[in-house]
């Protein structure tokens, strides 16, 4: 015993050092293999605050950009508009719609951090448990996808954005509907990777990419982005697509995320089938 | 004593801001990620306690951490390279060094011994810190490329942040 304690007090230091680089490791096999952010949720609140007010800052410099980006947000809606319409329906009868049901709704929010340069990169948005957002609602800009929220704290949400390792967005073309799946290859923030389109499907240069109805996160038909280039290696079942995405990551500033209202009802469903699988 | 460690806070303070406010925001290409935060662990007194270095870098890496909202890949990553520093300037210090509680800095150590300790200590920290990130070795080279040109990058801003800081010391010596 007395050896035993003598040996410890002797590497002391090589324990502490031991105990803390594991506990390092477990937060890491944690975080990868059960992608419960639950670290990320005890910090989002301190460190978030920390990002808000270097944010506002930083948003008076981004002003005119914004404004324009706005604008032509704006000028999209409002040909959009029901009295940009012409009334085509002499119907005398007003008829009560029940034939629509609201599935999604959109909750504006502004990014708070953001980074595109890492090999995983995080967003951060103002918007928190108190304004209705939970893990795993997608995130979009007004120009296409930027992620799906990860953690949410009561002000705060991170989001893993389309620029992460551990982010796969099932995707398809919109011309043919060849479904595949998006992954960033962590190079150029401007574009990423389609896998897994079969060979026989025929492709071309600039045919949108967009989300697929497979994914609970993202209602169907949202632009991600276009085909840059691509490629068919021999022997290779698939093809190599590089897509360059709509979204610019860089400037990414206001963004909407998505609340789908009836996931519940579909995945509760969709677990039942897994169940009587078994 | 406590002006000492009240000196030291703030200098951790300043790093830290101008790691996450400055040198995250540089978008030079996905390949160059600076972390000159450590520069704070490699520039602490040689006399200064194992214990205490082992702590002060898990606390360090921790900060990081939660200002990227990563999941412990800074404590990992800062924690080891903490670690191996003590072994490293066991091997590579003199008896005067540590009787003079010098700093392992440019100016007292010399220019090559300084970028040489920089570069082991900042290529065991990003090594760690990008395959952790990457989690894997499935895309392996194009990792080690990061790792390299992120040290390299990481290293040349230590040692201008030393020409600047400490430019009249060694004029002095």
């Amino acid at each position: 015993m007395r050896n035993l304690i003598f040996f410890i007090s002797k590497y002391y230091v090589f324990f502490l050092f031991f105990t803390l680089e594991v506990f390092a490791f477990v937060i890491v096999y944690r975080f990868n293999n059960y992608q419960k952010a639950s670290f990320v949720n005890y910090t989002t609140g301190v460190t978030s605050s920390f990002y808000t007010t270097v944010n506002n800052t930083n948003q008076y410099f981004n002003l005119r950009r914004v404004n324009d980006s706005l604008q032509m947000e704006n000028a999209r809606l409002h040909s959009q508009l029901i009295t940009s319409y012409y009334q085509n329906n002499f119907s005398p009868k007003q008829i009560n719609d029940t034939m629509y049901k609201q599935q999604y709704e959109y909750i504006p929010a502004t990014v708070v951090n953001n980074s595109v340069t890492k090999r995983n990169n995080y967003i951060t948005l103002n918007r928190g448990k108190d304004h209705g957002v939970e893990a795993e609602m997608g995130v979009i800009s007004e120009t296409g996808i930027v992620g799906i929220v990860m953690s949410v704290s009561d002000h705060y949400c991170t989001v893993l954005s389309l620029l992460n390792n551990n982010c796969k967005i099932s995707a398809k073309i919109k011309k043919n509907g060849a479904f595949g799946s998006l992954r960033w290859e962590g190079d150029d923030p401007k574009y990423a990777k389609l896998l897994d389109v079969n060979k026989h499907v025929p492709i071309a240069t600039n045919d949108e990419i967009i989300t697929s109805n497979f994914s609970t996160i993202f209602p169907e038909g949202i632009p991600i982005g276009r085909i840059f280039s691509h490629s068919l290696d021999a022997g290779d079942n698939f093809h190599t697509i590089k897509v360059e995405l709509y979204t610019d990551f860089g400037t990414v500033s206001s963004v909407y995320i998505i609340r789908n209202l009836m996931k519940g009802e579909q995945t509760n469903l969709e677990s039942t089938l897994i169940e009587t699988k078994k | 004593m406590i002006l000492e460690i009240l000196s030291y806070l703030l200098r951790f303070i300043a790093i830290m801001l101008l790691q996450l406010l400055v040198i995250n925001n540089i978008e030079l290409s996905s390949y160059i990620n600076p972390y000159i935060y450590i520069s704070f662990i490699l520039l602490l007194p040689i006399t200064i306690k194992p214990w205490q270095l082992v702590l002060i870098s898990f606390l360090c890496g921790g900060v990081m951490d939660a200002f990227s909202s990563t999941p412990g890949l800074h404590i990992a990553a800062t924690n080891f390279m903490g670690f191996i520093r003590i072994h490293y300037l066991k091997a590579t210090t003199t008896k005067e060094d540590m009787e003079g509680r010098i700093v392992p800095s440019l100016s007292q150590k010399g220019v090559v011994w300084f970028v040489f300790y920089c570069f082991v200590m900042t290529f065991i920290h990003h090594l760690i810190l990008f395959f952790l990130e990457i989690y894997g070795f499935q895309e392996f080279f194009s990792t080690i490329t990061r790792v390299l040109l992120s040290s390299v990058v990481t290293v040349l801003l230590i040692v201008i942040g030393q020409l600047l800081f400490y430019r009249s010391k060694i004029k002095n010596g």
